[in-house]
C-alpha cells in the first residue's frame, strides 16, 4: 500500500498525457478554425480566462455554494435513509421480501422525472433540488448497504452469539465495522451521483447553482463561460472523489 | 446393543454426575436425519476426542453443546440444565480461524471483544490481555492484525479469546486441521497444558486418529448416515503426554490400530 502510494506520487503522471495533448490540440484547432465571433465553442485559453473571471467576480463561488449545499444536504438525507433502510432489510429477510416489489418499482424512476412533481410540491429552490438529490441517492445506498450487511461473515455472527453479545453490542462491535468499508464506498459512489443529479436539476429547471450558471452563459452566447462552468463541475466531481478515496485509503484499510 | 456396552465402559472414567450429557438426541435437517439417538456423558475435566468420517455430524454435535444448533428431539444437559442458547461458560474454537477473528482488530483487540462481552472492567483489560497472550505463546504480538499473523498464530489467538471467557467447557472443531505438522504438535501440547492447568472440559473434534488418541482421555467414534455413537475408547495413557514417548507407547499403538480398523469399517 505505502509503496504503491509513494511510487504513484513520484512516477510521471501518465494519466495527464491524454488530457494535456487534447487541450493542446484544441488550442491549435481553435487558432486555425475559430472566427473571432463564435458562439458555439471557445479556445482552451479563453475558457481558463473565463474561469478566472467567474471566480474573481464571485459568481462561480456563489453558484458552487448553492449547488454543493443541495448536494450535501440531499446526500446526507438520502444516504442516512438509504443506510437505515438497507440495514433493516439486510437484517430482516421478511421485511426485505415484503418491500422488494416496491423498492424495485421505485428504484428505476429517473431523477429528471421527479422535477415536474417537485416543482408542483415545492416550487423552485433549495428544497426541490435537495429532495430530488436525496431520492436519487437513496436507492443505490439502500441496495449497497443491504449487500454490505448480508456480506457480514456469518462466522463472526456465531462468535457474537457464542459470547452472548446483545444486539447493540453486536451491531457496534461486529456488524458496523464489517460493513464499514462497503458503506463508505457506497457513500463515495452516491456522492458522485448526487453532484450529477443536482447539476441536471439546475440545468433543466432550478434557477440557481452551477447548472443554471452554465445555461445562462450558453443562452447569453458566452460559450467560454459555459465551458468554464463545465470544467469546474468536472474538477469538483474529481476533487470530491479524490478526497473520499484518500480518506478511504488512509483510515479504512484495516476494514478491508 | 453395543452402545449400552460402550456407555457402561465410559462410566468408569466419567464422574457420577456428568458435566455434559446428550440424552436421546435426534437431529434432522428437513427430511435428512443427521444425528440419531445420541447418548453420551462427559465428565467434568474430561478431554473427549471425537472422530468419524467426514459429514457424520461431528460439527453438529459440537454445535449442540454450544447452543448454536437445536436438537429435533432429546436434550443436551450442561451442568444440570438443558442447553437452550449459547452460554459464555462454553467457548468455541471454530474450525476456520480466518472467519472467527475480527480482521480489523489487533490481537489484543480480539481478546478485548471477549473481555467486553464478559463485562470485565476496562482497567483490567491490559493485564488480562497480556497474560492471555503469554499463555498461548503470543506475548509481544498484541499489536498485530490477524492478517499479519500465521495460521498457527491466528489459531492461538482464537484459543486466547476463548480462554478470556474463563469457560468450563472448551469446544474445538478440527482446530489444527489447516496447520503444518510442527505447529500442530506444539499447539497440541499447549492445549493439553491449558486443559490441565485450568481443569477445563474439552470436546475436541478431529479427523486425525493419532491426534485424537494423543490428546484424549477418551475417544468417541461416530458412524455416519445418520450420525451415531459407534464406540468409545478409553485411552488411559499416562499424563502428561509426550510427543515422542507417548506416541511410541505400545498401548498408543494398539489403540491406533483399533481406531484405524474402526474408521475403515465405519
Ligand atoms: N444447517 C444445515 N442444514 C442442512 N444440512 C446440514 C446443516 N449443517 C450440517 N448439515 C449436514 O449435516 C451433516 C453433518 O455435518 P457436520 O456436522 O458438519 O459433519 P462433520 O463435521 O462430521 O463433517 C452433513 O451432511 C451436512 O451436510
Ligand atoms: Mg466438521
Amino acid at each position: 500500500m505505502a509503496l504503491a502510494a509513494a511510487s504513484g506520487r513520484r512516477a510521471p503522471p501518465r494519466g495527464a498525457v491524454v488530457p494535456l495533448a487534447t487541450i493542446a490540440l484544441l488550442e491549435v484547432a481553435a487558432f486555425l478554425f475559430l472566427g473571432r465571433e463564435d458562439y458555439t465553442f471557445a479556445a482552451p485559453h479563453d475558457i481558463v480566462l473565463a474561469l478566472g473571471r467567474a471566480l474573481a467576480d464571485g459568481s462561480l463561488p456563489a453558484a458552487t455554494a448553492q449547488t454543493l449545499s443541495c448536494v450535501l444536504a440531499g446526500l446526507a438525507v438520502g444516504f442516512a435513509l438509504g443506510v437505515m433502510a438497507g440495514v433493516a432489510l439486510g437484517l430482516t429477510p421478511l421485511l426485505d421480501r415484503l418491500t422488494m416489489v416496491s423498492v424495485e418499482l421505485l428504484r428505476p424512476v429517473p431523477p429528471a422525472a421527479l422535477i415536474p412533481l417537485m416543482l408542483l410540491i415545492a416550487g423552485f429552490g433549495f428544497q426541490m433540488e435537495t429532495t430530488i438529490v436525496a431520492f436519487t441517492t437513496l436507492w443505490p445506498t439502500l441496495v449497497l448497504s443491504r449487500a454490505a450487511i448480508r456480506a457480514v461473515e456469518p462466522g463472526l455472527i456465531e462468535v457474537a452469539r457464542a459470547l452472548e453479545m446483545g444486539t447493540l453490542r453486536r451491531a457496534l462491535a461486529i456488524v458496523v465495522p464489517s460493513a464499514l468499508l462497503r458503506l463508505f464506498v457506497a457513500f463515495r459512489l452516491t456522492a458522485g451521483i448526487a453532484l450529477t443529479v443536482a447539476v441536471v436539476v439546475e440545468v433543466v429547471a432550478n434557477p440557481r447553482g452551477l447548472g443554471y450558471g452554465m445555461i445562462v452563459a450558453a443562452q447569453t452566447l458566452h460559450p467560454e463561460t459555459a465551458l468554464a462552468y463545465l470544467v469546474w463541475i468536472g474538477l469538483l466531481g474529481w476533487g470530491l472523489n479524490a478526497l473520499l478515496s484518500r480518506i478511504e485509503a488512509r483510515f479504512l484499510d484495516r476494514f478491508r | 446393543m453395543k452402545p449400552l456396552q460402550t456407555r457402561a465402559a465410559a462410566r468408569e472414567t466419567a464422574p457420577p454426575t456428568p458435566l455434559i450429557s446428550f440424552r436421546r438426541i435426534d437431529l434432522s435437517y428437513g427430511d435428512r436425519r443427521i444425528l440419531e439417538d445420541i447418548n453420551l456423558d462427559i465428565g467434568e475435566g474430561e478431554f473427549v476426542s471425537v472422530v468419524g468420517p467426514s459429514g457424520c455430524g461431528k460439527t453438529t454435535l459440537l454445535r449442540l453443546i454450544a447452543g448454536l444448533a437445536r436438537p429435533t428431539a432429546g436434550d443436551v444437559i450442561l451442568d444440570g440444565q438443558p442447553v437452550a442458547a449459547p452460554s459464555r461458560k462454553v467457548a468455541v474454537v471454530f474450525q476456520d480461524y480466518s472467519k472467527a477473528l475480527l480482521p480489523w482488530r489487533t490481537a489484543a483487540g480480539n481478546i478485548a471483544l471477549a473481555l467486553s462481552a464478559m463485562g470485565v472492567p476496562k482497567a483490567e483489560w491490559p493485564d488480562r490481555i497480556s497474560a492471555l497472550l503469554a499463555t498461548v505463546g503470543l506475548a509481544g504480538d498484541g499489536d498485530k492484525l490477524p492478517r499479519q499473523m500465521s495460521g498457527g498464530m491466528q489459531q492461538r489467538l482464537q484459543i486466547a479469546r476463548c480462554l478470556a471467557q474463563e469457560p468450563r467447557v472448551l469446544l474445538m472443531d478440527e482446530p489444527f486441521g489447516a496447520l503444518d505438522a510442527m505447529t500442530r504438535q506444539s499447539l497440541q501440547d499447549e492445549v493439553l497444558r491449558i486443559a490441565s492447568t485450568r481443569s477445563v472440559t474439552v470436546f475436541f473434534v478431529t479427523h486425525e486418529l493419532e491426534e485424537a488418541i494423543y490428546l484424549g482421555d477418551r475417544v468417541v467414534g461416530l458412524y455416519a448416515n445418520p450420525g451415531r455413537v459407534a464406540q468409545c475408547f478409553d485411552v488411559g495413557l499416562a499424563k502428561p503426554r509426550d510427543q515422542l514417548s507417548t506416541r511410541e507407547d505400545p498401548h498408543f499403538l494398539s489403540l491406533r490400530h483399533e481406531l484405524f480398523s474402526f474408521i475403515k469399517q465405519a
